[in-house]
């Protein structure tokens, strides 16, 4: 790509997890997703007269959860407020948000970007607020339905700073962000179900320009392809209109994925005033330091953390790391193995992205769903490491333990896979052979040139007397010593 | 009906009557007095005797609380399981509510049967009950005047011996200006007192539910059955509930009654403070002190009243859209034309009135400058309350400025309405308890006087007023017919 040299893409993105609660942020109503309509939407969330918010706990504390992994400050009095609007499936007429006071602000993200580059992304606030409804415009002739199953989940809303400056550099961090919830256990990550969309922002400056420019916020893109397709076409469009002397016009625009482009949202033509104000029928939440310790002790390791100890400690390379922190139920695999193989690290690993990680993907499986569970993957490492088996038939007790036959040792022992390591049989098997091929033997002594092939050949035939069983270090050593006494003989 | 309820439950029990005869009796006045226009709804003569059965059973059982058996009215904000509940809006005309408040749930559970749901000034926005879809309700001692507003057909019907006691709410001044007009007894609670849960809110930070009954000692008896906390309601306090009853046998001698300089300012009527001050005076006859206290901040009580409460009213009542319940215009053509057309007809004139208010204070670049100024005016009050607190037990005032007025006397101008909010609305604003108790009359016509105690000081309040009411008989005079 040339790129140009002379303007400088500046995005923020504000991230909406949906927080997996069992019950919504102001009601007792289920959240599950897929309910027929309506039969999820209690008297609270239909907005009936009367009926008052009462705020869940349990979502409070994902969002703790989340403040306390990215460092941020946790507010002890955050407070909600009311966003006004009318929208047919917004049944209150405003959505309780938070405004001025959010429960996380000021935190930071490590992000490893496609291209190698480490950028550090700052997190200016994450908020709780309710989601909205549904509205079905081709449910129904000539009207709209509306769908409050929906209305009342708890989301959060992770708004970073403008600070990201290409494409591959926002799609990095929403990556890391959309591991980092699924890695805490506060979101599903689920993109096709909504659970996990975001907003973009973005505008464009000349290059050592400080101010920003006029930007303009790409609403709803749930899936990576299309938030990088996104940013780049709306960087390319701004660029391009600049370049032309015209003027960005700060507008709402969506993306349509069928045309790869993004454009204007139809119709909305006042600004919008939202009247926010702190919502009266909910005091500030309080959070206090012993809410604060109770959340940090329950929190996992988090994968930054994980994935400098797998280098630092364990001595793995830096890709074998990133990819086994790449999610949650990989890495405590891995660790699940290592706990049963002190000091196999490397091989533990080697295991888990070649083999296992072909496997999976072979059958489409994600690795919570795993025909081979760890310990069983473990035993099958350590009898390569104890030298029971060698690497080569690992791999076809590797695909027994797949197709269901057992574990590792029930397979060897089935199969007959346990490698010779006996000296005297391994010498009498190398006596067997050469005596079987003269000639080879003769050609050693007489060609030098041609000793290594020879001595693969040798280790192949009595592989095949042994059936691969022969310990192969074992083997090579006892040949290398019985050529060497037949020359010097 | 002529007993209050420490009669009627005294009679209940000696089986000189039973419920369903009370309750019968209760409606046949409501009917009578159909003049009064007390009531929205009635309930039907087969549902009074269904609700009554339980009661007769208790009491046949000796197992009633001290409300069982007793006919009473909800203010028409209150939602009722299965009875319409309207706010006296054309909005809500036929909102039938699949839940009840937990106000309505408690007095159930405590076997009190509710007649019906009485008028009140639309979605609690007025202080003459002029501003009902319904029309208006009269006052039992003269049908040309207000009973007040906007619980003014709960007053009208417990001060026309309907119904001994009547739920009401009270966002700045609903329960006791009514009471005061209507020569009867209001009790406002403390905010967090009463759960909201099911009161169709007007202003979710001032609004509050409480009683009005003919006595403090029957103030106390409902008190009783509606405080506590509830999970239903955020802004609910979870502390425990005080034994109002018991506390009515306390003394006052030595209580400290802080009289309020700006509670007798310009607007008050002269034939008003006479007679609060006399009533003042039974207070010291029975060993209280009374102790000049000042509340500097008392003005800016309506100015701050009236910027937060119409600014979460436009909020509160942004989900009246005609979409899911509550009034439809007629084939809409467009999403704009059906939000439009249903609230332009839905909603009367002050209702209106206070949401484009509400929404201008809240709009940006005004902000600040009207809703962010009246919560520090809202601070400056509460922390007048609390300085003359700790000089004093209680404050008192008029609890209105004048008498009531005549019909149409103020409708005309909604600044001069406003303006007789001027001694309740500070209260609202500070979230504390106040009650307003017959002082006397002036030209014929009921004043109350008005006895704020710091937060969650009912039972201070109840007691006071109880032990002078025993030593007068204001709170026992009854309207002719």
């Amino acid at each position: 790509m040339s790129g140009r040299p002379a303007w400088q893409p500046v995005i923020g993105l504000e991230i909406h997890t949906q927080l997996s609660t069992a019950s919504k942020l102001f009601s007792g109503a289920p959240t599950a997703y897929g309910a027929e309509p309506n039969t999820q939407a209690s008297l609270v969330d239909v907005a009936l007269p009367g009926t008052l918010p009462v705020p869940n706990r349990a979502a409070l504390e994902k969002a703790i959860r989340f403040g306390l992994a990215i460092g941020a400050s946790i507010a002890p009095h955050s407070v909600f407020a009311r966003k006004n609007y009318f929208y047919p499936d917004l049944p209150k007429g405003y959505q309780i948000s938070q405004y001025e006071l959010p429960v996380v602000s000021d935190g930071r993200m490590t992000v490893r970007v496609e291209d190698g580059r480490t950028i550090e992304v700052a997190i200016q606030r994450a908020h709780l607020e309710e989601d909205a409804g549904k509205s079905l415009h081709d449910a129904f002739h000539a009207a709209s339905g509306i769908d409050l199953n929906r209305a009342g989940v708890p989301l959060l809303e992770i708004v970073s700073a403008p600070v990201l400056h290409s494409a591959a550099e926002a799609v990095a961090y929403m990556r890391t962000v959309h591991t980092l919830v699924r890695w805490l256990g506060i979101c599903d990550g689920n993109m096709q179900e909504g659970s996990f969309r975001c907003d973009a922002n973005v505008s464009v400056r000349p290059l050592g320009e400080t101010r920003l420019g006029t930007r303009t916020e790409i609403k709803n893109v749930n899936s990576f392809r299309f938030v990088e397709k996104a940013i780049e076409y709306e960087i390319e469009r701004q660029i391009r209109a600049l370049e032309n002397g015209e003027t960005i016009v700060q507008e709402t625009r969506l993306y349509d994925a069928a045309h790869h482009r993004t454009r204007p949202m139809r119709g909305k033509e006042d600004a919008d005033d939202y009247r926010y104000f702190p919502d009266p029928d909910l005091p500030p939440l309080v959070v206090t330091e012993a809410d604060i310790a109770a959340v940090a002790a329950a929190m996992p390791e988090l994968p930054e953390a994980r994935r400098r100890r797998y280098i630092e400690t364990l001595g793995l390379s830096e890709s074998d790391a990133q990819q086994l922190c790449a999610d949650k139920p990989t890495s405590d695999y891995f660790e699940a193995m290592l706990a049963l193989l002190p000091g196999a690290a490397k091989p533990a690993a080697n295991w888990v992205l070649g083999e296992l990680a072909a496997a999976l993907n072979e059958a489409a499986l994600a690795i919570e769903h795993t025909r081979i569970p760890a310990p069983m993957l473990a035993g099958l490492v350590a009898r390569v490491r104890d030298g029971t088996i060698s690497g080569k038939n690992a791999k076809d007790v590797f695909a027994a333990m797949w197709a269901g036959e057992g574990d590792a040792d029930a397979i060897i022992a089935a199969r007959g896979l346990r490698q010779i390591s006996d000296d005297g049989a391994i010498q009498a098997a190398v006596e067997a052979v050469l005596g079987e091929f003269p000639g080879q033997v003769a050609d050693y002594a007489a060609h030098p040139e041609k000793q290594e092939k020879l001595l693969q050949f040798f280790v192949g035939q009595v592989m095949k007397k042994t059936r691969g069983q022969a310990n192969p270090q074992q083997l090579l050593a006892v040949l290398r010593d019985r050529l060497r006494a037949a020359l010097d003989a | 009906m002529s007993g209050d309820v420490a009669q009627l439950a005294h009679d209940l029990r000696a089986r000189r009557v039973s419920a369903a005869e009370l309750v019968r009796e209760a409606l046949a006045a409501a009917r009578r007095r159909a003049d009064l226009n007390a009531f929205v709804t009635l309930l039907d003569d087969a549902a009074a005797d269904a609700a009554s059965q339980c009661a007769d059973a208790a009491l046949a059982a000796g197992t009633a609380s001290p409300l069982a058996g007793i006919p009473f009215a909800h203010k028409d904000i209150f939602c009722t399981n299965g009875m319409r509940t309207t706010c006296a809006s054309r909005m809500l005309e036929n909102f039938v509510p699949p839940y009840d408040a937990t106000v309505v749930e408690r007095l159930r559970g405590a076997g009190a049967v509710a007649i019906g749901k009485a008028n009140m000034d639309e979605f609690a926005m007025g202080s003459s009950n002029e501003n009902s879809y319904f029309g208006p309700v009269r006052n039992p001692w003269d049908a040309a005047r207000v009973p007040g507003g906007s619980s003014g057909g709960s007053a009208a019907a417990v001060a026309a011996g309907i119904v001994p006691f009547a739920t009401g709410t009270d966002t700045g001044g609903s329960i006791r200006q009514p009471a005061a007009f209507c020569g009867i007894t209001g009790l406002k609670p403390t905010y967090g007192r009463v759960s909201r849960f099911g009161m169709i809110a007007y202003a979710s930070s001032l609004d509050c539910g409480g009683v009005l009954a003919r006595s403090a000692a029957d103030c106390a008896q409902v008190l009783a059955a509606i405080a506590g906390h509830d999970a239903r309601d955020a802004t609910s306090v979870a502390r425990p509930v005080d034994d109002y009853v018991a506390a009515l046998g306390g003394d006052v001698a030595g209580l400290r009654i802080g009289v309020a300089r700006q509670y007798f300012g310009g607007g008050v009527d002269g034939g008003v403070a006479a007679i609060v001050h006399a009533m003042l005076r039974e207070f010291e006859k029975l060993g209280a002190r009374l102790v000049d206290v000042d509340l500097p901040n008392a003005a800016l009580a309506i100015p701050a009243y009236y910027v937060i409460a119409p600014a979460e009213a436009s909020s509160n009542l942004a989900r009246y859209d005609g979409v899911r319940y509550g009034h439809r215009c007629a084939d809409p053509t467009t999403l704009e034309d059906l939000y439009t057309r249903s609230r332009a007809e839905g909603f009367g004139a002050e209702v209106k009135r206070r949401i484009l208010v509400g929404t201008y204070a809240l709009s940006a670049g005004y902000y600040d400058a009207y809703y962010l100024r009246a919560q520090r005016a809202r601070r400056l009050i509460a922390e007048d309350f609390a300085r003359a607190f700790a000089e004093v037990d209680l404050v008192a005032g008029p609890t209105a400025p004048t008498v009531a007025f005549k019909l149409g006397e103020k409708s005309g101008d909604p600044l001069a309405m406003y303006a007789a909010d001027v001694n309740t609305v500070a209260v609202n604003l500070a979230g504390l308890p106040a009650i307003s108790i017959p002082a006397g009359f002036s030209d014929g016509q009921p004043v109350g006087l008005q006895l704020v105690a710091p937060a969650f000081a009912e039972a201070r309040l109840l007691n006071a007023s109880h032990r002078v009411q025993l030593a007068t008989d204001w709170h026992l005079r009854k309207p002719a017919r």
